[in-house]
């Protein structure tokens, strides 16, 4: 496969929200195209009829009883938070 | 003998005659780590106070008999890793993102230790987010191996394996997403298992790859790794991806007068590479040769998408993680970096820039990629479909043999910065743990000798799903055949003086 150009480590960068600087997004061009190209070996192998592996476990859609129980106190679930408003998290505007 | 240099089964053993009591033994390891974990750097943070307290607690309850049958582990001071969730610890995750984080629960291993009378001391030190096989990534510090303090204990649970090595803590609870317990085990001369996934709820785990992430335990024997996981295992209403199967007694499953007669032991050719140090072939080798002389019936398996184990990890993985992680974002806990841009979205993207590790930046990216538009079927769907054969090779090897026997890692502890800054051949250190992961089934690194450097070197023996009880008996008689596990590292201490 080509090295991943500059604006594709943009992009992802730009999906994963992380802010990088022009020295890592270098590193990390780098060493994710060697990643990937060493990755690409996986497209030697027949996959045609095999179905894929999400988890080994044959458990789906594991279910408790739809009752009321006691959840997280507020005051727990503010604890470790940077900014309380209002017994809310204090956050910026989501929307303009 | 020193009191912290016991087992955990040897410390029961004293305290239940009344020789002993836990605050002794607590106030042991609590010396001990004052002693040499400046040199070795194993705890992130130690909780004395609360140790001690646990300690007279469990001393207490015992000189009461006010412990039923649940008190498997009353006294024993136990060590946990810093990406499982203790009530009231810091949870760092090895992370600067995390760094003022506390958590308001306790993880189901912990509840469950603890509930069997475990003592709490502290948590230990990770690679970041459990991303690594040297505890380098730690955005704390490095942990020192304790056979030779310039190389790695191993990762990402280094500083469990570290604590149980140097005697530290009796026993400790560590992670393994693609060796992780197994690997830092090998590299530190001690016990570290890996159980079937399902097999240990991961309520209270920090979530790196949800389906491969299990918790295990590390001690000095097997037979204390496998009380600990007796104690953790079984079904939790909070883990869905638990599985509800009966926990056997694993302790009782070690014992047998047969050895290892009608056992069939499997030797896989892919784990035999020219890449390895050829000091640890040769130890694997005998140690398959001993368990042939306890009456097990060897022979050659193949696993042929071995070599497919690794892109398939760094794909799946990845993928995984980048999803975990994207819940750090400094709104309801962590760092969040004041306000630096006009927008929340600029907030995220500084406070995940700054805040987490490079490593950890390099898989979400990769992650991200593998999942992204465009690029889903080549690289993850694509990965899930090998890991459905490299899954079917250990079905059909387990349908001709009861376990595998194979090395853990390709070499012994390597030196502090020596796969720094190659990715790629810090990865290669997992290539015979990742498969296990992959295809969920059990896996235990035990001592197997030493190399010219005195290193340890660690022989890992594979079983089915839920196959906890053979590889504990095949491990388990390996050992009490050898005096490996009763080896203890010399570490260079500076004498304190009491003024």
């Amino acid at each position: 496969m080509m090295k991943l150009t500059l604006a594709q480590v943009e992009h992802i960068a730009e999906l994963a929200k992380l802010a990088l600087t022009d020295e890592e997004k270098a590193r990390y061009q780098e060493q994710i195209s060697a990643i990937l190209e060493y990755a690409e070996r996986l497209q030697e192998v027949d996959t045609s009829s095999i179905p894929s592996t999400a988890t080994v476990l044959p458990l789906r859609s594991v279910m408790r009883p739809d009752e009321p129980r006691d959840s997280m106190s507020r005051d727990d679930a503010l604890a470790n938070a940077p900014q309380v408003e209002a017994d809310c998290f204090r956050v910026q505007a989501v929307l303009d | 003998m020193a009191l912290y240099d016991l087992t955990i089964h040897e410390s029961l053993d004293l305290m239940r005659r009344g020789e002993l009591t836990s605050v002794e033994l607590t106030q042991a390891v609590l010396d001990r780590i004052g002693t040499v974990d400046r040199h070795i750097q194993a705890y992130l943070a130690l909780s004395p106070e609360w140790a001690l307290d646990q300690a007279r607690q469990a001393d207490a309850q015992r000189a009461r008999r006010a412990r039923g049958e649940n008190a498997s582990l009353l006294g024993v001071p136990l060590a946990i890793k810093d990406v499982i969730c203790v009530e009231g610890l810091p949870c760092t995750c090895g992370s600067r993102i995390l760094e003022d984080f506390t958590p308001p629960y306790s993880a189901t291993a912990v509840e469950r230790l603890r509930a069997a009378g475990g003592v709490i001391l502290g948590k230990t030190n990770t690679d970041e987010f459990a991303m690594g096989s040297s505890t380098e990534n730690s955005a704390y510090f490095t942990t020192h191996n304790p056979w030779d303090l310039s190389r790695v204990p191993g990762g990402s649970s280094g500083g469990s394996a570290a604590a149980v090595a140097a005697g530290m803590a009796l026993g400790a609870l560590g992670t393994d997403t693609g060796g992780s317990v197994r690997q830092p085990a090998s590299l530190c001369g001690v016990v570290g298992l890996k159980a079937s996934y399902g097999r240990v709820s991961r309520y209270g785990l920090v979530a790196f790859a949800s389906s491969l992430d299990q918790i295990g335990p590390l001690a000095h024997n097997v037979r204390d790794g496998a009380l600990l996981l007796g104690v953790v295992a079984g079904h939790d209403l909070r883990d869905s991806t638990s599985m509800p199967v009966a926990v056997p007694d694993y302790v009782a499953a070690l014992d047998t007068k047969n050895g290892l007669s009608g056992i069939r032991i499997g030797v896989p050719r892919e784990y035999f590479i020219p890449g390895m140090q050829p000091q640890v072939a040769k130890a694997i080798r005998a140690a398959i040769e001993v368990m042939r002389g306890l009456g097990a019936q060897v022979r050659e398996v193949s696993l042929p998408h071995t070599d497919y184990s690794l892109p398939v990890y760094y794909l799946l993985a990845p993928a995984e993680a980048s999803a975990n992680l994207a819940r750090y974002d400094g709104v309801r806990y962590g760092l969040r970096v004041a306000e630096r841009g006009d927008t929340m979205w600029e907030t995220y993207r500084q406070t995940r820039g700054l805040g987490l590790g490079s490593e950890v930046k390099r898989r979400i990216m990769l992650g991200t990629y593998a999942l992204s538009a465009g690029y889903y079927d080549a690289y993850y769907l694509k990965a899930q479909q090998v890991r459905t054969l490299i899954k079917a090779d250990f079905d059909a090897a387990f349908r001709e043999v009861d376990v595998i026997a194979c090395p853990t890692a390709p070499t012994t502890a390597f030196k502090i910065g020596e796969k720094a800054n190659d990715p790629l051949q810090m990865y290669l250190s997992d290539v015979f743990t990742l498969s296990c992961n992959l295809a969920g089934i059990c896996g235990i690194s035990l001592p197997c000798g030493f190399d010219g450097n005195g290193l340890p070197i660690g022989l890992q023996i594979l079983g089915p799903a839920f196959g906890e009880e053979i590889i504990l008996r095949a491990a388990h008689a390996y050992e009490q055949a050898t005096e490996w596990h009763t080896r203890k590292p010399q570490i260079s201490v500076t004498v304190e003086v009491d003024e």
